[in-house]
């Protein structure tokens, strides 16, 4: 019953090192046959592998530096600063008279790492202290699942604001902050499923042979969850990412001179009356292309490890 | 099952107060204070300021005194930003505006959800499927600040048939549109959920057999596969839910609707303490209320939930 | 008045925009101007914020004191040019050592509820203002106004009865001060010194201000208030001067966003709104007559940390003076904000009254040729491009358009003398906090006027002032003001101590602010050229269309 998920993904997702052990090789060869035959599936991976290239190494493209601004071209955005091959500006300029290109390959690349490594720590949080606490029941149950209830309802503004102001302020710092928010609705959905889970046969039959608690969630209950998980830390990286935007919304976000695609969007968004629509379009492309990718390859990845399907 | 509703009732009320506790700390350690300004205070018209909302009293008496007014006269302070006005007042006129649209948000969010994603379930790799993958997808990516000013410049603007903002006490031509910004996301996260969750259920065993017999297709998604397949969606309701009243920051803000939103974005950044102090109580209530109700859906759709 | 510098966002700080229905004007023509009036007299604006307070001893914002002198009267109005005028009082005497103001009342102003407004009120007003339990935060501006016994009264050492304001009679009222103030009559124009109805505060408490309780003696009457959504006030028949109140209904909507606003401006759903940093051209192209940029007693600049917490660096002043010549204020000023503001060489706005900017020689060069100078004087420091790499942290708090300034300046900075900026922004009360602190090393400051005078620039940089966050230190200079509260003719002291500032160089000047915003062409008698964008509704009124 156990799922089998593909080493790559496991280990972006949870620890399942235990799960994969038990499993024969045929079964996660299956599982890629399954997904390399999703269409949507494998023009997500292909999207996202280009995103990933573009993020990395579309650096080397760009004619200018994302921090040098163009003096010229600042109250002339609209008729100067507009996309072309010729200037060297081939996204257009920002409000500021920075070159559109370098700094969305720059927005990309922080968003990205924001939204994966943001989304990894939700996850694998999440996931174990939902497993547990659902598996435990009773008073262990309650004291863990009182605790979310109660981080939630600490307004995580202020939780951010303080960690950004006390410990300075730094890119690292945002991905802990909005990892450490985020894993408590993941472990909510968890101890849902955990919940069903335990009910479920096998789970009895290996409390009843004596198996360690410990073992059976990491065993049993972790990699049923899987298919789940998967669909949510792929609602979870766009999250991850439109959180990030939201906090540079709010001014607390990543530190100019750099810039996420959030920020990007964010400035593009309120300026898209003012005829600098490039300022709102390339980024959102760029978003736009992440996200579809990521949900495509988490169906993708779903339909492919769940065994239930064949 | 009184029993435990009971008990989880019990256990909210300490709850609550650790949550007061929490918040109370985190404000204080924040820099600045509620009359910091450009040019600072004389000290001595600071000292008059803090005396009169009793700021110069020792942290724990502070925290005694708010939770005593809070608990017995249900009283939660002056508001030190908005001069004219109690906390209480800044909650009676903002919660029920975030809650008209938050619960239309939600309604819209749950009912177009449910449908696209069991729609999309049921027609597994369809067009159908596709479709509703691609709306809710796109319904996702559409970060709310973008969509607020792209639906006024579209309806306000350019077609002139609704209004950019204001409230009026919730006249359904200002709904609108802020319901559409805030629940779309929402209801992309639960079409997608769903979907996933019906594709799950629809391959169970219990299922097979009810096909096996020959049941029609509409009667097995009804009577079968829906209450389980609603299961994780119930997880993600709750957590929406709260986020539907948070998100109020981003309505307020583009809609000027007027809602705790608002308040509760300018009391944090203007360290109104008591503003900040209630509206946290109040959606931590919520929350505690909130995840009461979900769990308690629970044991009603899966039997095998005991307590 | 001091600003959040959310409110000041660069560009325009108010907006009004009315539009009265007025059976009483349907089709007729105003009285001196004779242009046709619209049948609807409402003016319906946009604000960005909610009002803390329209308690007039309260407020404390812009916004809020546009309200206030719309609902309350003061002893003194200002007319289009900021000019005083009467207001409550006729007029007024002073006595021959400058110490004692005498103001004589008129008898026909009343309270919205019929009652005459006496010199008792303002009494009442000012003691109410100046006493600590109270608590307002606008104690500071009764401090500043020198009234006798006034600092005692704040600290509790004396009663507010002792305050040095009393009724002679009750069309008389008598001030005296500590000191002589030359510009005393100015600052009874401000909301802090209104009268207060005595009875109806003493009735409904702190819920005196909300609708159906609050009494008020301006030519209009609150109406209807749901905080952060909108405001409205009513005209007010009780007041003396209402038969040439033309405006009927004064609206303000509360809309945080300025896109959103402008966007909403331009569906037609009011009359006035804020141009967002930037958007002044093209709107002044495209709408020629609705795009306006007027002066605003408001200047931008940056603080050095010359104090000891401040890097070693900036305690050369051959750094601090090449900092301040590689800045291209003309790019700022056309390209960044945008708005019709002027650059800054020097600290006090260009448009105070009695105020002439010293010609000082970095005013005079060229762009060119100031980033020679400013190369060669870093060279001479040891530090730039052939020497000491400098960088520093240039903090500021978070918003749109202090970002682009920021942005743009650290790129000059870094082209022009290869020195590194890292830019920090902060959410408003850490800022203040870090920047009070002195914990940063650049900082971001603007300064409003709070009265339309030179000293109120250039107090700021007296050791003593608590908005010196430069740390700047200087007792030539706090001589010169110090000399300059008594001289006859202040004016060519302030020009020394501005040119302190440019040989000493403890802040980086960079614009004056101008008022930017979009204004219905219908709506008439705004008073562009008063410079503090003191405006009243009751001299506004809107035109018929043609």
């Amino acid at each position: 019953m156990s799922l089998n998920p593909d080493p790559d993904t496991a280990d972006r997702l949870l620890d399942a090192h235990a799960a994969a052990e038990v499993k024969g090789r045929s079964l996660w060869q299956d599982a890629r046959t399954r997904f390399m035959r999703n269409r949507a599936a494998v023009a997500g991976l292909v999207a996202l592998i280009a995103v990933c290239i573009f993020a990395f190494f579309g650096g080397f493209l760009a004619q200018y530096e994302p921090d040098y601004v163009d003096f010229a071209l600042i109250g002339s955005n609209a008729t100067q600063g507009v996309p072309s091959l010729e200037t060297g500006h081939y996204f257009g300029t920002d409000s500021s008279g920075r070159d559109l290109y370098a700094r969305t390959v720059q927005g990309t690349r922080i968003s990205l790492l924001v939204g994966i490594v943001g989304a990894a720590v939700a996850v694998v949080v999440g996931t174990l202290y939902g497993a547990i606490a659902g598996y435990a029941g009773g008073r262990t149950d309650g004291a863990m699942m009182r605790t979310v209830d109660i981080l939630m309802s600490v307004p995580y503004m202020f939780v951010l604001i303080l960690m950004l102001v006390i410990f300075g302020r730094s890119i690292l710092m945002l991905f802990i902050g909005i990892g450490l928010i985020s894993w408590l609705d993941m472990s909510r959905i968890a101890r849902g499923q955990t919940l069903t889970i335990k009910g479920k046969e096998f789970v009895e039959a290996a409390h009843a042979t004596g198996v360690r608690p410990l073992t059976i969630i990491l065993r049993h209950i972790v990699p049923n969850l899987l298919g789940l998980v998967i669909v949510y830390a792929t609602l979870l990286v766009p999250q991850m990412i439109i959180t990030e935007s939201f906090i540079s919304f709010l001014g607390l976000g990543i530190q100019e001179p750099n810039t996420s695609l959030g920020a990007l969007i964010s400035n593009g968004a309120s300026n898209m009356q003012y005829g600098v629509i490039w300022q709102l379009a390339f980024p959102l492309f760029f978003f736009v292309v992440t996200l579809f990718a990521f949900f495509f390859v988490g169906d993708g990845l779903r339909d492919a490890l769940d065994p239930k399907d064949r | 099952m009184l029993n435990y509703v009971l008990r989880r009732v019990a256990v909210a009320i300490p709850t609550l107060l650790l949550l007061i506790v929490i918040s109370f700390a985190l404000m204080y350690a924040a820099p600045g204070g509620p009359f910091n300004s450009e040019r600072p205070l004389p000290a001595q018209v600071m000292a008059n300021i803090e005396a009169r909302y009793g700021l110069d009293q020792p942290y724990w008496k502070q925290m005694f005194d708010y939770v005593w007014n809070v608990v017995v006269h249900f009283d939660f302070g002056p508001s030190f930003q908005y001069r004219d006005r109690t906390v209480n007042d800044v909650i009676a006129q903002g919660f029920p505006v975030t809650l008209t649209y938050g619960f239309w948000s939600f309604i819209v969010a749950l009912v177009v959800g449910v449908s696209l994603g069991a729609a999309a379930a049921i027609r597994h790799n369809s067009w159908l499927d596709y479709l509703a993958v691609g709306i809710s997808i796109g319904a996702q990516v559409l970060p709310n600040f973008v969509m607020a000013p792209i639906l006024v410049l579209v309806f306000t603007l350019w077609l002139g048939w609704l209004p950019g903002g204001g409230w009026q006490g919730g006249q359904i031509e200002y709904v609108i549109l802020p319901v559409i910004a805030l629940s779309t996301s929402y209801m992309a996260s639960i079409a997608r959920i769903t979907r996933s969750s019906m594709l799950e259920v629809l391959n169970a065993g219990f299922i097979r057999t009810a096909r096996a017999k020959g049941l029609p297709t509409s009667r097995i998604i009804l009577r079968h596969a829906l209450k389980p397949t609603m299961l994780p969606v119930l997880s993600y309701l709750g957590p929406a839910f709260v986020g539907m009243i948070t998100g109020s920051v981003i309505i307020d803000v583009f809609f000027s609707t007027g809602g705790i939103g608002q308040f509760f974005v300018n009391s944090a950044f203007n360290r109104d303490y008591s503003v900040i102090m209630g509206i946290t109580i109040l959606v931590g209530v919520l929350t505690v209320l909130f995840n009461l109700v979900v769990d308690l859906l629970y044991a009603w759709i899966d039997p095998k939930i005991r307590y | 008045m001091t600003l959040k510098t959310r409110l000041l966002a660069g560009a325009a700080l108010i907006a009004i925009a009315g539009a009265a229905h007025a059976e009483s004007h349907a089709m007729m023509e105003h009285p001196e101007t004779g242009e046709k009036l619209a049948a609807d007299q409402t003016f319906t604006y946009r604000v960005l914020d909610e009002f803390p307070s329209i308690d007039p001893n309260l407020i404390e914002d812009v916004e809020g004191s546009a309200i206030g002198r719309n609902l309350f009267e003061g002893l003194m109005n200002q007319d289009e040019k900021g000019e005083v005028v009467p207001g409550v009082a006729t007029g007024y005497e002073v006595s021959e050592d400058g110490m004692t103001y005498t103001f004589t009342l008129r008898d026909d102003a009343k309270w919205s509820n019929g009652e005459p407004v006496t010199a008792k009120d303002f009494v009442y007003s000012w003691q109410r203002a100046a006493d600590p339990a109270t608590a307002s935060e606008y104690q500071w501006y009764m401090g500043l106004m020198k009234i006798a016994n006034v600092d005692e009264v704040i600290a509790g050492d004396k009663e507010p009865s002792e305050l040095g304001v009393k009724a002679v009679d009750d069309h008389t009222l008598e001030v005296t001060l500590s000191q002589p103030l030359p510009y005393f009559p100015q600052m009874v124009t401000h909301t802090t010194t209104f009268p207060v109805p005595q009875s109806v505060i003493e009735e409904h408490g702190d819920a005196w201000t909300q609708p159906g309780n609050m009494v008020s003696n301006g030519a209009y009457v609150l109406e209807d208030r749901v905080p952060q959504e909108y405001i409205t006030l009513k005209k007010n028949p009780e007041y003396w001067d209402a038969e040439n109140v033309i405006i009927e209904e004064v609206k303000a909507l509360i809309i945080n966003d300025e896109n959103q606003a402008l966007t909403r401006y331009l569906a037609g759903e009011f009359d006035q709104t804020d141009v967002p940093a930037g958007q002044f051209p093209r709107l002044a192209e495209e709408y020629p007559a609705q795009a306006i940029s007027v002066p605003n007693l408001c200047t931008y600049y940056y603080n050095l940390n010359v104090s000891d917490s401040g890097p070693e660096a900036l305690k050369d002043p051959k750094v601090r003076e090449a900092l301040y010549l590689a800045i291209d204020r003309d790019v700022v000023v056309d390209n960044v904000v945008a708005g019709g503001q002027k650059p800054a060489y020097t600290l006090t706005h260009w448009a105070t009254a009695g105020f002439e900017v010293p010609a000082v020689e970095a005013a005079q060069m060229t762009q060119q040729e100031r980033n020679a100078k400013a190369q060669e004087l870093l060279a001479e420091a040891g530090y730039g491009k052939d020497g000491e790499p400098l960088s520093f942290d240039l903090l500021y708090n978070t918003s749109e358009s202090h970002k682009q300034v920021a942005t743009a300046i650290g790129q000059m900075w870094k082209q022009t003398l290869g020195v590194e900026i890292s830019m920090a922004n902060m959410e408003w009360q850490t800022f203040l906090e870090e920047r009070h602190n002195k914990n940063y090393e650049i900082a971001r400051a603007g300064w409003c006027a709070d009265y339309n005078e030179a000293s109120s620039f250039l107090d700021i940089m007296d050791s003593g002032s608590s908005y010196n966050d430069s740390g700047f230190n200087n007792a030539d200079y706090d001589g010169l003001l110090a000399e300059a509260k008594t001289a006859e003719d202040p004016l060519p002291l302030y020009t020394q101590a501005e040119e302190i500032l440019t040989q000493e160089f403890p802040i980086l000047p960079i614009y004056h602010y101008a008022t930017v915003f979009m204004m219905d062409d219908a709506i008439k008698g705004y008073p562009l050229e008063n410079a503090q964008d003191n405006w009243y509704a009751k001299d506004l009124y809107r035109v018929a269309a043609e």
